[in-house]
């Protein structure tokens, strides 16, 4: 029976919840390693060894280090091909070109204003800091407009990628899921009918219900 | 490999392919073997461009004029509808997102040319964490400094010194970084040249060169080894010939 491989950081964070979700995807046994960021231990020279932006998560197996949520999910489906849902990341060229030009999307796109809006609306407040309306309207027009391509593709295919789940969905599900609950902007989600039909379907995914859990019992 | 003799604008091409609906998911037909590769001058389609050189791929760039605007005709958007370059097109196969692009084209043709991806599934591991770094790290500010340094006048908007300075202090932290990772790894993901390192090119060659802020690398001992590596490579030099840069 193969180490359970470990991810280190908190479970609310965005990008820690990514990996997360993938595991749980995959059915790869995993272990989560706290990290106390209101303590700054994600700034600790330990952590910065396995981590050197100070940026969690950070990921190890028996065989290697890695960070970056995208990349540790990309190389846990390309680990564990046969593990899990076996078509997480395509099960053919094409189909993984797709799933990459969306996940690349999510990345250069999405995640950008969406994250802003997060951090603004979500944490900020829990934080006691100040929020910045205009960054918040610039942001959220920014996120509407992406949102207008997504409902147009999602109008011609039901997932982002294909017609299976896959990581570009996936990648999508922590930033979202804080907008339409921690942030009550839902409407950006609900007011566009694909993306709507699209984000009920991804959300109702057990995997990441199991991730909803853990944030919930981190609080 | 490079450019046909007559030029072609974007439009011309537009009306000229024949495109199925569902362009997306078309298979490539390797009759011709010939990619060709939207908005050739400007730097993230030149990550695909010194890519597909790597993997000895022929290419064709399709001339797109982002200072007229014309990453936002109707057509093109049609192709692309986030309205960026590059886009890349392999018979009806059409594919966007430099980094997607590139993925699909090193793992293609693996075994054909320089292979930019490791050897192993762990190699891969750090060639993608550090194509993430890139995206996310780096990327981000040397594309502002871009912005802003570079395009503000032509493109009318207001330059933002605060912006600029900000950008470099934490382009800057970024760079203490890679110095201290390029000084244990000849490259970024590993003692092997990969897609990490090629990422970095476009951009980087703008910030030694019209940005004005090559000090940034040559202050930095193994980066600017690194750098004078990685840009000296004939791929790179190709394409900047083929293709110089709008400014």
């Amino acid at each position: 029976m193969a180490t359970p491989v470990k991810v280190h950081g908190p479970p609310l964070s965005t990008a820690v919840s990514r990996v997360l979700a993938c595991l749980i995807e995959k059915d790869v046994p995993f272990q989560l390693i706290p990290v106390n960021m209101a303590k700054g231990e994600h700034k600790s020279p330990d952590f910065l060894k396995i981590q050197p932006f100070g940026q969690v998560p950070a990921f190890q197996d028996e065989a290697t280090s890695l960070f970056e949520s995208r990349a540790i999910c990309r190389y846990i489906c390309e680990k564990y091909p046969e593990k899990g849902n076996k078509g997480l990341y395509g099960t053919n060229p094409l189909a993984k070109a797709s799933i990459d030009q969306w996940v690349e999307a999510e990345g250069q796109s999405f995640n950008p204003p969406s994250s802003v809006l997060v951090f603004q609306l979500a944490f900020a407040p829990r934080m006691k800091l100040k929020q910045d309306p205009s960054l918040i309207s610039q942001n959220e027009a920014k996120l509407e407009k992406v949102l207008d391509v997504y409902d147009k593709r999602l109008g011609e295919s039901r997932f982002l990628a294909g017609d299976d789940f896959s990581l570009a969905d996936l990648s999508h599900l922590p930033n979202a899921h804080y907008l339409v609950n921690a942030a009550e902007r839902g409407e950006l989600f609900t007011s566009k009918k694909n993306v709507e039909r699209w984000w009920g379907e991804i959300s109702s995914r057990d995997s990441w219900k199991k991730v909803v859990d853990m944030q919930k019992q981190a609080t | 490999m490079g450019p046909k003799g007559e030029k072609k604008t974007a439009a011309a091409l537009f009306y000229k392919l024949k495109r199925p609906s569902t362009l997306q998911h078309s298979q490539p037909t390797s009759t011709t073997m010939v990619v060709k590769v939207y908005g050739p001058v400007f730097a993230s389609p030149k990550r695909v461009l010194v890519c597909l050189v790597e993997k000895e791929i022929e290419f064709e760039g399709v001339p797109l004029d982002l200072l007229k605007g014309e990453h936002k005709d109707p057509e093109f958007l049609k192709l692309q509808p986030f309205g960026t370059v590059p886009v890349t097109q392999d018979g009806d196969y059409v594919l966007y997102e430099s980094r997607a692009i590139m993925r699909y084209y090193a793992e293609k043709y693996k075994s054909q040319g320089t292979d930019l991806l490791g050897k192993t599934v762990e190699e891969r591991g750090q060639v993608e964490n550090w194509l993430e770094v890139e995206a996310h790290n780096f990327d981000p500010h040397v594309f502002n400094l871009t912005l802003h340094v570079m395009f503000s006048s032509k493109l009318g908007i207001p330059r933002d010194e605060n912006v600029i300075k900000e950008s470099e202090e934490k382009l800057s932290r970024v760079l203490d970084i890679y110095e201290e990772r390029l000084s244990k790894s000849k490259y970024l993901a590993g003692d092997f040249f990969s897609l990490a390192d090629l990422s970095h090119l476009p951009f980087t060659q703008y910030l030694v060169g019209p940005i004005g802020k090559e000090y940034m690398i040559t202050s930095r001992k193994h980066v600017n080894a690194w750098w004078n590596d990685i840009s000296s490579r004939p791929s790179w030099q190709k394409v900047q010939q083929l293709y110089p840069a709008p400014l």
